[in-house]
């Protein structure tokens, strides 16, 4: 089950996507989930879709790879497809039987909206499936470094964000291990309400939390012993540098966006086949 | 010179009630004096709560003694001003290989400690390649630590303490959470390293085959050290041992049950082929 | 109450690019009332066999017969042999979590739909079994020692009165005194009481002492399935694959093979004591 998603994971390749630096990854999917919304009409679509299509191409990601990360956000994505398909009423009716109608305008906002919701979630697992969680972490921390002057305590944050990372899997393994346990004393998640549900998981809870306390605290001694002191006066294995082909990816980045936004902007084509 | 010596170092630690009221006082370490000398292997054996674990973080200052004092490299832990110097002349690897490991890759890892010491970058990279290589942990220095076995995920923490270039490292019971396999990888990496670098080792542990080869081992009960000696000295006295709750080889259990049936075989034999030798010099 | 396994077969994560074949073609049978060892070190499958067991994993092949039923023909209760199969896993700290000693060693036995008093009762008898001293009834599990835990673990699982007893690396992570007073609690326990005790261990010296027959794992597959002193003879073997045989063993040998007439297929120092003394002390 926790195998099927793909959503977050890292697939090693070599790529020129793989070896940019995490910043420009960063800021490039921000920009292009904004410019999706930039746009309303199916040439700003082909845009959006060229320039995605390119990206994966160049990641070496598999697309199949790309497809599985989709499978658990189905559900989600076809309760969004059948509430514009059904509630948005505009344009000529194209089907009405008994309470529902679809129209020509509930038809394009369902199509435009599941595309959208499509590129949205390939756009940025792309970033997680070229970016590994600790440049992922180094990047945010670089990009907030300025929220220091205001008190955010940034590089705390990262540090937190890459120890949680590291512990998540150790920790899904250990519930695993947990589960198994209780149910060889006769333990049974698996019938009654609600409330003997929610019930039946403080056996599994209470040892997992003692459990993350413990490693929480060995885990402190541990960072001490190695002479960790916060941020301050630390120097960095693998400090980021801008290379030449990050300012290259931020030009694409940026072209594409205007491109985008002027489309959106004086290129309102509508071609439809109804 | 003096690597880590104490004076009647004690460490007391308060019991607390459900409200967090002082109820008594325990004491987890009584008057210890103990001296490592540059260099040197020295062991320190005693069972679960016997106080050695204690005993051990003081030696990085993650404890500091209630009284008494102890010196690492010549600086008192005491002192605020020297912490960190103390803790980067003895470094410290602990028993569960996944709670100390930080790094979501190997080598990043390693880099951990370097990274904390304000080491340079080119440096950090020279000083990651030479641990890991020592610890003969090279060609995994891309993976990810949750995929390694327990040894390995040992042999990775000793690299990141190794990575730190410490006087001395202290190992607090590296092998209790490994199986045999992965007992060996640890122990042989120690040995290569003592080799290697010269560097002065404190290995904690309640395993008594481990410790044959130590300059000097010291026993610990109740907090107290109770024996003090070389490993031969230690092992010929096998019933005050087993009295402290330890374990003790095969092979010196072998030699006392039958010395005490009248064999003549000399005491604290250590390894098999001691005794091999000397049955076959009897006959 | 016996347990056969016939040609079963268990492969991880079937039909993916982590496909792994942990246990292999496995043929045993273990009687009732039997004490055996199964050894292997970490990653031979020997925790994947013993999930089988109890159901928690099911074969992909093969066949796993309880009593002479087959755990996986269709309507066949999990449940039922969960009561019969007991199965204490290494860490008791995966399921300690009760307020007190008493309350935790009750939790089996309630989600058998006893009485209060009935799982008080075996609560009770249980945690005699298991050596544990009575001023720690009330206290809380997470203030016991290593060696309380594991004592309070084997008893959450011995008051559901399981048939079988199974204990994954019930000395690990103890001090040798904490070992050896655990293992001859497991002894005394089988003793006393009719069930058969099925013990997993990397260690063979431990497993030696106590059982009557041993089961070495390898890779997923049965290695050698015999009694103690049959398999130790294979000490070489053993060996190559990571495992030893104990000490004593190796000592034998090594006399033997330099000229001391002594019997070689001796495993405990008592035993190793006698016979060295037959051999030279005359």
């Amino acid at each position: 089950m926790v195998r099927d998603i793909t959503i977050g994971q890292y697939y090693p390749a070599k790529s020129v996507v793989h070896r940019l630096d995490p910043r420009v990854k960063l800021v490039s999917t921000l920009l292009y989930l904004i410019s999706l919304f930039l746009f309303r009409s199916i040439s700003g679509y082909l845009v959006a879709t060229i320039f995605l299509v390119t990206v994966i191409r160049i990641s070496r990601v598999p697309f199949s790879f790309i497809v599985r990360g989709l499978k658990p956000v189905v559900l989600l994505l076809m309760i969004t497809v059948l509430f514009n398909l059904f509630l948005t009423r505009s344009g000529d009716v194209l089907f009405h039987a008994w309470i529902i109608t679809i129209t020509e305008g509930g038809l394009v906002t369902a199509v435009y909206m599941a595309v959208r919701l499509i590129y949205l979630i390939i756009g940025s697992s792309l970033m997680t499936f070229t970016t590994t969680p600790n440049e992922l972490t180094d990047g945010i921390e670089a990009l907030l470094h300025p929220l220091n002057k205001i008190r955010v305590p940034v590089h705390e944050v990262a540090m937190m964000m890459s120890i949680a990372l590291r512990f998540i899997p150790i920790l899904l393994e250990e519930t695993d291990k947990i589960m198994k346990a209780q149910i060889a004393r006769g333990a049974d998640f698996e019938s009654g309400n609600i409330i003997q549900r929610a019930k039946s998981m403080i056996p599994i809870l209470v040892p997992l939390f003692v459990s993350a306390f413990r490693r929480a605290n060995d885990l402190a001694m541990a960072m001490e012993a190695r002479c960790y002191r916060g941020g301050e006066g630390r120097t960095k294995m693998k400090p980021l540098h801008y290379k030449h082909r990050d300012y290259t990816a931020y030009a694409i980045v940026i072209i594409y966006v205007i491109a985008v936004f002027a489309i959106g902007r004086y290129l309102p084509l509508h071609i439809w086949i109804f | 010179m003096d690597m880590v010596q104490t004076e009647k170092l004690v460490f007391e630690y308060e019991k607390r009630d459900e409200e967090g009221n002082v109820i008594g006082v325990s004491r987890a370490v009584d008057e210890v004096d103990i001296d490592v000398q540059e260099g040197q292997f020295i062991a320190i054996l005693g069972h679960n709560g016997s106080g050695k674990s204690t005993l051990a973080k003081h030696i990085n200052a993650i404890l500091v003694p209630t009284q008494g004092t102890m010196w690492v490299n010549g600086r008192n832990t005491k002192d605020p001003e020297e912490l960190w110097n103390v803790r980067q002349s003895a470094g410290m690897v602990f028993q569960n290989p996944d709670n100390q490991i930080i790094g979501t890759v190997v080598e990043e890892d390693v880099g951990f400690g370097p990274e904390n010491l304000g080491v340079p970058t080119d440096e950090i990279w020279q000083r990651v390649e030479d641990s890991l290589r020592s610890v003969g942990m090279i060609e995994y220095r891309h993976h990810s630590p949750n995929k390694l076995s327990g040894g390995q995920k040992q042999r990775v923490a000793i690299a990141g303490v190794v990575a730190m270039e410490p006087k001395c490292i202290v190992l607090d019971e590296p092998t209790a959470m490994l199986d045999p396999v992965g007992r060996r990888e640890v122990l042989k990496t120690v040995q290569k390293l003592r080799e290697q670098k010269k560097v002065t080792v404190i290995l904690i542990t309640h395993y008594m085959e481990e410790v044959v080869d130590a300059d000097k081992i010291y026993v610990m009960d109740h907090g107290h050290v109770v024996m003090e000696g070389t490993p031969r000295e230690i092992f010929s006295r096998v019933d005050e041992l087993k009295s402290y709750r330890l374990d003790v080889p095969q092979v010196t259990l072998l030699a006392d049950e039958l010395r005490k049936r009248g064999l003549k075989i000399p005491d604290g034999i250590l390894k098999k082929e001691e005794l091999v030798e000397a049955l076959c010099q009897l006959n | 109450m016996s347990i056969k396994l016939e040609h079963l077969n268990y492969v991880y994560s079937q039909g993916t690019a982590y496909e792994k074949k942990a246990l292999n073609d496995i043929c045993i049978e273990i009687p009732h009332g039997e004490f055996v060892g199964i050894i292997g070190h970490t990653g031979s499958g020997k925790s994947t066999l013993i999930q089988h067991l109890n159901g928690l994993i099911r074969a992909t092949s093969g066949e796993l017969y309880y009593n002479g039923e087959n755990i996986y023909r269709e309507g066949y209760s999990m449940r039922g042999l969960r009561n019969e199969v007991g199965l204490v896993f290494q860490y008791p700290e995966h399921q300690l979590f009760e307020i007190d000693v008493m309350t935790d060693v009750c939790f089996g036995p309630k989600n058998q739909g006893l009485s209060a008093d009935q799982c008080k009762e075996r609560a009770l008898e249980a945690l005699r079994l298991v050596g544990l001293k009575e001023k720690y009834y009330n206290v809380s599990p997470f203030e016991l020692s290593g060696g309380q835990k594991r004592r309070v673990a084997i008893a959450g699982v011995l008051a559901m009165r399981p048939k079988v007893l199974v204990l994954d690396e019930p000395t690990a992570g103890l001090d040798p005194k904490g070992r050896d007073d655990i293992l001859d609690q497991i002894a005394y326990l089988h003793r006393e009481s009719d069930i058969t005790v099925i013990l997993v261990s990397h260690s063979m010296e431990d497993v030696a002492k106590y059982a009557d027959r041993l089961i070495v794992m390898n890779k997923g597959a049965v290695m050698y399935n015999d009694e103690p002193k049959r398999v130790f003879e294979h000490y070489q073997e053993l060996e190559k694959v990571g495992l030893a045989a104990p000490q004593v063993t190796y000592i034998m040998h090594d006399l033997a093979g330099r000229g001391i007439p002594v019997r070689t297929d001796v495993t405990t120092v008592a035993e190793a004591a006698d016979e060295i003394l037959r051999a030279v002390g005359s």
